[in-house]
């Protein structure tokens, strides 16, 4: 999806105070960038270009390279996360043991393919590189609880449960 | 030792403090809940609730006063959550929270609750947790203290040893003496490379610029592997240690903990052991009072497996994109913002400290000939008992996958053991003799790697795997240079191809041919390995990848009666 297909995000007055906040307390220096950017992701959950924009100017960074730092990283994101944000884990020890079907299932199931979210912003699907959990694979994470030895066929009760 | 600072001042002070605070849990009894990232997915939060507040009701009935312990990981990951009772010396797998009740009143009051127990195949009950069958064969060097320390807690460490290392350095020992002992006890880098970390420290100690820098790389990404998550959530301080070491025999002042972005418990417990380090004097200006000053920062990855490349590792650390340099300069002479940087793996860090406090000889009385020590492996995959595991190099393939991982799941043959990762290679069932060895394991055309030990069974498509590695190493190429941005997109298509029925003749050999040629033109260590997979099941696994092509048939079709398995 190229950059001009994305839908404009508007930021909450709230979230603009935030981010500026942030960008204030870093050190105008390159090195800061990755981190700067890893906090205003935690704080807003995305990453949009005019925020970019506004990194670039609060450290001193040329805008271009701040836009090759945020689509380089795969955990910088300019769409926002859903409400639950649904990650499979895809490392080896899971992937052996049923990880690509339960990706599938959740795809189905939302009408969503992975690195999406649905329109009612409530979910979205991310395939993720292993999470260090082998010993319980296969997993997902859904925001920041962990599920152990998912079963493919049962996964999507999970999903369905969370709203609930 | 001030009133109001809690500052170490020497090795008499350490001494001290670890003897008051022997003295302080004499007779107590501890309750040790394992709380690493896996333990608390089968639900270990939620049992410490509970757990807490039966302890603390038998505690006040009792009067009698209880040590609660959340420890790192302790690796028998499959049956998690752990729960030892000491000094009953009780261990209890899975337990739920609905059981904490009942294991709380009766292991205190005596008693065993057995159905928690490990059960052997021959229904014989095990009380201690090393003489579980999954632990009796390791030894446990650098885990050890997983199963006893409270990760959150530096007196424990201290209670356990931990600092002794650091103090016989700074106060007892030159530099010059220190590196000597690091290149006389044969540690190898533990992160894949097997370089002697020794040399590498001499490197950068004589290389030229200032100021120098430390770098522990904790971006273990290699899918199937955890080691360094546990050691990092478990037992942070032993890296820490180790890296003050090291940097004292290098002549640093500042390091950095490059952290992957997916490890938030390691970066808490990190962060709160440097904070715990600082008050107690070990990071300090003048650590110990040696003269000798260091600091650390921590350092977060944002997703991107190729930063665990040296080079661009430093890169993401400088904000730029992380895509990796040509080698020469070495990071030892020209490394994060262009001074002398010396990156190590968390677990050679770790094993520093023990060579420092036991010595180079105790060190390498264990191990071969060539390589010295212990390696931590993450067992996954089609493995009866999925864990973490500690073995002493020289032991074979086969003891850890049958003797502590108890064969393959459901009882299925084990097939291969993949080791190393993308950049590794498969070993068949006929060669699983070979001992872990850095040179041994090449010899069968694998890479001792980080530490992943993938065990597949029988039902498992080779092709299929070297497939499934080489789409990650797709997604996670930097894009830098034509042979792995390209090449390897041309070895994915041939590979899918062949794993949806569409396979031709000619495709193996092309496949080699791309292979080779990646393998000596690829800028970096993620193209010049990424043929690995593919090359390793082609040498064994031959036959598969023809019988694709000959029949025409996709993965689906092929293992047909597999899945027939599975549904069952």
């Amino acid at each position: 999806m190229g950059v001009i297909d994305l839908p404009k995000y508007d930021l909450t007055v709230e979230e603009e105070k935030t981010v500026q906040d942030i960008i204030s307390g870093y050190d105008k220096d390159r090195s800061s960038l990755i981190p700067v950017l890893q906090d205003i992701q935690d704080s807003i959950g995305f990453l949009p270009l005019d925020v970019q924009r506004r990194v670039a100017k609060g450290i001193k960074v040329p805008e271009k390279d701040v836009y090759g730092v945020v689509t380089f990283y795969s955990f910088f994101t300019m769409i926002p996360r859903g409400k639950y944000n649904i990650r499979v884990c895809m490392g080896t020890a899971c992937f052996v043991k049923g990880g690509k079907q339960i990706t599938e299932n959740i795809s189905k199931g939302l009408q969503i393919e992975p690195g999406q979210t649905t329109p009612d912003r409530v979910y979205s699907l991310q395939v993720n590189r292993c999470v260090g959990a082998c010993g319980i694979a296969p997993v997902i994470i859904i925001n920041d609880k962990v599920y152990k030895k998912v079963d493919p066929d049962t996964v999507m009760d999970i999903v369905n449960s969370l709203q609930q | 030792m001030s009133a109001d600072t809690k500052k170490i001042s020497g090795l008499k002070e350490l001494e001290n403090k670890a003897k008051s605070l022997e003295d302080n849990s004499e007779g107590k009894t501890v309750v040790s809940l394992c709380s690493g990232t896996g333990c608390n997915a089968a639900g270990s939060h939620d049992v410490f609730e509970i757990l807490k507040v039966e302890v603390e009701k038998y505690s006040k009935s009792s009067g009698e006063e209880i040590i609660m312990r959340r420890t790192g990981c302790h690796g028998f990951c499959e049956r998690g959550p752990l729960i030892i009772f000491y000094p009953h010396e009780v261990c209890y797998l899975g337990a739920t929270e609905e059981d904490i009740p009942e294991i709380v009143k009766e292991t205190l009051g005596g008693n065993i609750v057995e159905r928690l127990l490990y059960k052997t195949d021959d229904e014989k009950l095990v009380k201690k947790e090393f003489e579980i069958p999954f632990y009796k064969h390791q030894k446990r060097i650098l885990l050890g203290n997983n199963s006893r320390i409270d990760s959150k807690s530096i007196d424990d460490y201290i209670l356990y040893g931990g600092y002794k290392g650091l103090a016989k350095a700074l106060k007892e020992m030159s530099p010059e003496e220190v590196l000597k002992e690091v290149k006389d006890s044969g540690l190898r880098g533990r992160g894949g490379g097997g370089f002697p970390t020794g040399l590498k420290w001499e490197i950068t100690r004589k290389a030229e610029g200032s100021p120098k820098y430390m770098i522990v790389n904790a971006d273990e990404g290699d899918p199937g592997a955890y080691m360094d998550r546990s050691i990092l959530e478990g037992s942070p301080h032993s890296v820490l240690e180790g890296l003050i070491i090291a940097a004292y025999a290098i002549g640093a002042s500042r390091g950095y903990i490059y952290v992957r972005q997916e490890y938030p418990l390691a970066v808490e417990n990190v962060r709160e052991a440097i904070k715990d380090a600082k008050e107690y004097g070990f990071l300090d200006e003048d650590i110990l009072g040696s003269g000798f000053g260091f600091e650390i920062i921590v350092y977060q990855g944002a997703g991107a497996f190729v930063c665990g490349e040296e080079t661009a590792l430093i890169r993401s650390i400088e904000g730029e994109r992380g895509m990796p340099k040509p080698k020469p300069p070495f990071p030892a002479n020209e490394g994060l913002f262009g001074k002398p940087t010396c990156i190590n793996n968390v677990e050679t860090y770790a094993n520093v400290p023990y060579i420092i406090d036991k010595g180079a000889k105790e060190f390498s009385s264990v191990g071969t000939e060539t390589s010295k020590g212990t390696k931590i492996f993450a067992l996954t995959g089609a493995v009866e008992n999925s864990g973490l595991v500690e073995v002493p190099m020289g032991m074979s393939l086969r003891d850890i996958v049958f003797k502590i991982g108890g064969g393959g799941k459901d009882g299925k043959a084990v097939k291969a053991v993949q080791l190393g990762g993308p950049s590794g290679g498969c070993i068949p069932d006929k060669h699983l003799d070979v001992v872990v060895d850095y040179e041994k394991v090449k010899e069968v055309g694998a890479m001792m790697g980080s530490g992943g030990m993938i065990v597949l069974d029988e039902d498992q498509c080779m092709v299929d795997l070297a497939r499934y590695f080489m789409d990650f190493i797709q997604d996670e190429s930097c894009g830098q240079c034509t042979p792995c941005r390209v090449g390897t997109k041309r070895m994915l298509e041939i590979l899918t191809r062949i794993t949806e029925g569409e396979g031709e003749e000619g495709d193996i050999e092309k496949l080699e041919e791309m292979a080779h040629m990646i393998k000596e033109t690829s800028l970096c260590g993620l193209g010049k390995t990424a043929p690995n997979p593919v090359l390793s099941t082609i040498r064994y696994f031959r036959h598969e990848y023809q019988e694709h092509i000959d029949t025409k048939k996709s993965c689906k079709r092929l293992h047909k009666k597999a899945k027939k398995k599975k549904v069952e």
